[in-house]
């Protein structure tokens, strides 16, 4: 088609300035893209959470512990599958700058309860067999150069001293959504030696994982836990492994809603760029177009000349942005696994990424295209030469 | 007839141009004097070089080889600081499309040259206006060049040519964007320079009329230098 | 400089639509910078601000912050027991024991939980933070259900307001008291009786201890004598320097995180500049020619243009920092991640970020505009008069 080539002679006329305003819209793109993906892995703990497992808790708060003897009443309510238990352990490996999540649980059910972390068996049977034995993510046991047989040392903060462990399995997510920066041991071990030490904190769990037989159940199920402990020393919530993510990405929402705020000032920016190309060049072109318009070109053809190239312009950054925000991800993902365990673009993003651009060069061409259909023939001839 | 020696001394000189590949020679040993005071006229079809031998008076390009000695002062070997230097106090510029700055006022237009002098503010707007008295424009001295007729600005740009009293002005094509009447005032306006200010003139042009004007005419055709009709008036 | 300054602003001027878009560009830069900077100045001086030199806080080794301390009735009273602790006006020893501890409490209009924290206090507490006001109401009497709560807690959380009543821990306790504690962290904090606490959170440990020291020199003494004590093991550390470590991890994720994104920004405005400053020079190569050819050298020629490039900076900044200060009028909270409790802090603008935006806005004035500069001064001046 005639046009499209007179559009694409058109954007190359001025070689330096059409590559600079692409490299631009490609940078912003690539910007955009990676912060969005940095949303969407906050949420990621939300959309990844399995609908047949609830989160029980003490009701007062995350930092109090539950006792162990609530899992045989648990167990015995209508609807539950299966049930695990874990405490949050919070030590340091080398120093406060290199953190995981690492907590203890009871390994059998645990593992069982969650397909999506896959181990081999040989080593869920090492694990099992050593008291002391670990779990660690691919990810982390890559971060850090760890092998099998390794021994591994936290410095406990919430409960103090330097634990040994033995790392006897390194697993793999069932899917690339899935965190493969957790470390994991047995309660046993935490539990043991807690009470060797004469410790208070013994048979006594930080949360219980429960399975229910199936998705509709949560809240049935939850409100009967809830109540089966209501006025015991240790009161019960009960949530679906979803809510209890929300609400802890909810206390860090501001940070969220910046981000967010932020990602549009990228599109603002380059905005303000294409949409001092696209009126500079037109101002550089009135001549021409006032000779189209005397041929007998209406506005609506010089609209779309103008429309046409802000729009080259602008999708020719975006795939480039796009292009490059996949290696830049990985690169991302590599240095900054502390922070994001995971950090997958979502093909939402690449949507949005095409929508942003096109609204930019749609919004960059509409002064010029208006002044260009505006002027009267006679003085956009006079400004020629 | 003169003692003094010519204002402008050129000898063997060269000049080629690179296209591509291609190496275009456009001055063939061209060696010529100027004396001081002379109006001389530059004529030739296009490509003869008369613009190529303007720009190498002036100073504003270098010779592949040659000497070109102007008030004295051998061009030819000062080093592009120098140059331009040299350029800020004895050549005046008249071009075919003004030059002029067009965010500048007609009086700052005709100041700039006088800002590479050391001279004070007070001395500079001395110069100024005496320049717009010359070209009779100091009613306009506020206007944007946008305000002003071609023929108008045309005189600003005469004024900013002679404010700092050059040693020679050169002009390529002056008249050649003006009406007749504007082009007759303009070149009135140089012959004045050239009769009542004793100033030199080296002019390129197509126009007749304009080459009527000076003293000497000279041709110049494929590189080489011709005198023809050596009119003295 | 012999190009007078009036030929870069009066061009700048006849290109006002070009200049403005540029110059917003740069502008929305500066603003996300000046922001980020403003915001961790912020979360840094609430935490440190919430501090005397003075005091000494006591947890147990590697514990990170209170939340995570624990110390036992033995422990606490040998630490009472230190000579260098000051005596107060009252003729008792300026030092406390005190129980931290986290519960999620429902914000006012949205329900959506909020860890706050509870601060268990002893008679000394108040005296050692000056900073702490009690603005409305008294203090709680000793062996009630009665709390303090900060004047944060009371504007943001449910229940927490003068008189009204929070239900946590089995009990109820009533809000008989709002203080007011500056900048600092404490705002967000409620307060009460450590040994009512003790019991209904049934902890049978304190969290941490805080006492005044004689003089500022005896710090030196007092440490090392906690921290090598063996039936101690607790560490000791003035009371500013315990918030700053506090809000360490929290003020570099926010500083890299701005910092990062401010550079990939910044290259867009950098663009932005360098199409605007290379389009002038296309468009007055014939004014270059002329003035070259008047005698103005090339190094006149590329600071005009840099001046040009640079104004433009220097506009961005200004609006950019003009946006941001607006921004002062914000207070943000969130959830500080080292101690996992609810953070109220609002963007702090200091002459330094000032100086440092404006510095910054020059930078990409100077960089988008070095290049074009550089083409406009190596011009032949042949070659620029001949375009037509």
């Amino acid at each position: 088609m005639h046009i499209i080539k007179l559009i694409y002679k058109n954007a190359f006329r001025h070689k330096l300035r059409t590559s600079l305003t692409i490299l631009g819209v490609a940078i912003a793109i690539l910007a955009f893209g990676l912060l969005r993906t940095v949303i969407s892995t906050w949420y990621l703990g939300v959309e990844t959470a399995s609908a047949s497992r609830l989160v029980t808790r003490n009701a007062v708060s995350l930092v109090f512990p539950l006792p162990l003897a609530y899992k045989e009443k648990i167990r015995q309510i209508d609807g539950v599958k299966g049930i695990s238990y874990g405490t949050w352990f919070g030590g340091i490996y080398i120093d406060e700058k290199h953190f995981f999540a690492n907590y203890a649980v009871e390994p059998k059910t645990y593992l069982a309860m969650f397909p999506e972390i896959i181990l081999s068996p040989d080593q869920k049977a090492a694990v099992f067999r050593d008291r002391k034995g670990a779990v660690a993510g691919r990810k982390l046991a890559e971060r850090y150069g760890w092998k099998l047989g390794d021994i591994i040392t936290l410095k406990g903060t919430i409960f103090p001293g330097n634990w040994d462990f033995v790392l006897r399995g390194i697993y793999k997510g069932r899917d690339e959504n899935v965190d493969e920066t957790a470390f994991i041991f047995h309660w046993e071990y935490l539990n043991e030696t807690l009470k060797k030490a004469g410790r208070s904190w013994s048979d006594q769990v930080g949360w219980y994982m429960i399975e229910i037989t199936h998705p509709d159940l949560a809240a049935d199920v939850s409100v009967r836990i809830d109540k089966t402990f209501k006025n015991s020393l240790a009161e019960t919530l009960t949530e679906t492994e979803k809510a209890f993510t929300l609400s802890f990405i909810s206390m860090t929402e501001a940070i969220v809603i910046a981000i967010q705020l932020v990602s549009f000032v990228i599109i603002f920016i380059i905005l303000a760029v294409v949409a001092n190309t696209m009126a500079m060049t037109a101002r550089e072109r009135i001549g021409e177009y006032a000779i189209l318009k005397t041929l007998g070109f209406g506005g609506f053809h010089v609209s779309g000349l103008i429309f046409g190239e802000s729009i080259f312009i602008t999708m020719l950054g975006a795939s480039l942005g796009i292009l490059l925000t996949f290696p830049a991800a990985k690169i991302f993902s590599k240095e900054l696994s502390t922070y994001f365990p995971v950090f997958n673009i979502e093909r939402e993003t690449i949507i949005m990424d095409i929508v942003a651009s096109f609204f930019v060069g749609f919004v960059a061409a509409l002064f010029p295209t208006w002044t260009a259909v505006k002027i009267r023939i006679a003085d956009g001839l006079r400004r020629i030469g | 007839m003169n003692q003094k020696p010519p204002i402008v001394e050129i000898r063997s000189l060269y000049k080629s141009y690179r296209r591509g590949s291609q190496v275009i020679p456009v001055l063939n040993d061209i060696s010529l004097d100027i004396k001081e005071g002379e109006f001389l006229a530059l004529m030739g079809p296009s490509g003869s070089g008369k613009t190529t031998l303007l720009n190498l008076i002036a100073g504003i390009d270098k010779a592949d080889s040659g000497t070109v000695k102007v008030g004295g002062v051998d061009i030819t070997s000062l080093s592009e600081t120098e140059l331009a230097h040299w350029r800020a106090l004895h050549v005046g510029f008249i071009f075919q499309f003004y030059n002029l700055i067009p965010v500048l006022t007609a009086f700052e237009n005709v100041e700039l040259p006088l800002l590479l002098t050391g001279l004070s503010k007070r001395k500079r707007q001395e110069h100024v206006r005496v320049a717009l008295q010359v070209v009779n424009l100091t009613d306009r001295m506020d206007h944007y060049p946008g305000q002003l007729s071609g023929g108008q600005q045309q005189r600003v740009a005469i004024a900013r040519a002679i404010v700092t009293d050059p040693t020679i002005l050169v002009a390529d094509e002056p008249t050649g964007d003006l009406d007749r009447i504007s082009a007759n005032d303009v070149l009135g306006l140089m012959e004045r320079l050239v009769h009542e200010l004793g100033k030199t003139i080296i002019l390129v042009t197509h126009d007749p009329r304009a080459a009527k004007k000076a003293h000497i005419i000279m041709q110049l055709d494929k590189g080489v230098l011709n005198a023809h009709n050596q009119t003295d008036l | 400089m012999k190009i007078p300054l009036l030929y870069s602003l009066r061009n700048l001027w006849t290109r006002r639509l070009t200049t403005v878009l540029t110059a917003s560009g740069m502008a929305l830069v500066v603003f996300v910078f000046a922001a980020v900077l403003m915001l961790a100045e912020g979360l840094q001086k609430t935490l440190t601000e919430t501090g005397s030199h003075d005091n000494v806080v006591v947890i147990r080794k590697a514990a990170g912050s209170e939340v995570q301390s624990g110390v036992d009735r033995l422990q606490a009273s040998i630490v009472e027991m230190q000579p260098e602790i000051s005596i107060g006006a009252d003729g008792k020893r300026l030092v406390a024991k005190e129980l931290v501890v986290l519960i999620a409490l429902p914000k006012r209009g949205t329900d959506k939980p909020s860890n706050v924290v509870i601060r268990g206090i002893e008679e000394q507490s108040m005296i050692l933070r000056p900073q702490v006001k009690l603005i409305e109401g008294r203090m709680p009497k000793p062996g009630s259900s009665e709390i303090i709560a900060g004047s944060s807690i009371a504007k943001r959380f449910q229940g927490g307001g003068f008189g009204e009543t929070l239900r946590f821990a089995m009990r109820e306790w009533t809000v008989v008291g709002i203080f007011d504690a500056g900048n600092t962290s404490f705002n967000s904090e409620i307060w009460g009786d450590v040994i009512q606490f003790m019991q209904a959170f049934r902890r049978p440990a304190y969290s941490s201890m805080i006492f005044k020291i004689r003089d500022t020199t005896e710090f030196e003494k007092v440490k090392p004598r906690i921290e090598n004590n063996p039936r101690l093991t607790l560490e000791a550390m003035r009371e500013p320097e315990y918030y700053r470590k506090q809000s360490e991890m929290m003020a570099k994720f926010l500083r890299i995180l701005g910092l990062t994104l401010t550079i990939i920004f910044s290259l867009g405005a950098i663009i932005g500049a360098m199409i605007t400053m290379y389009s002038a020079v296309a468009n007055r190569v014939f004014e270059i020619g002329t003035m070259r050819a008047l005698g103005f050298q090339r190094r006149s020629i590329l600071t005009a243009f840099l001046i040009e490039s640079l104004f433009l900076g220097f506009v961005g900044g200004g609006i950019g920092l003009l946006l941001a200060s607006f921004l002062q009028l914000y207070t943000v909270s969130t959830l500080n991640f080292q101690t996992f409790s609810e953070l109220a802090f609002s963007f702090t603008l200091t002459l330094n970020i000032i100086y440092q935006a404006m510095a910054f806005s020059l930078v990409m004035g100077f960089v988008g505009g070095i290049l074009p500069s550089i083409m406009a001064a190596r011009m032949k001046i042949v070659d620029a008069l001949r375009e037509s």
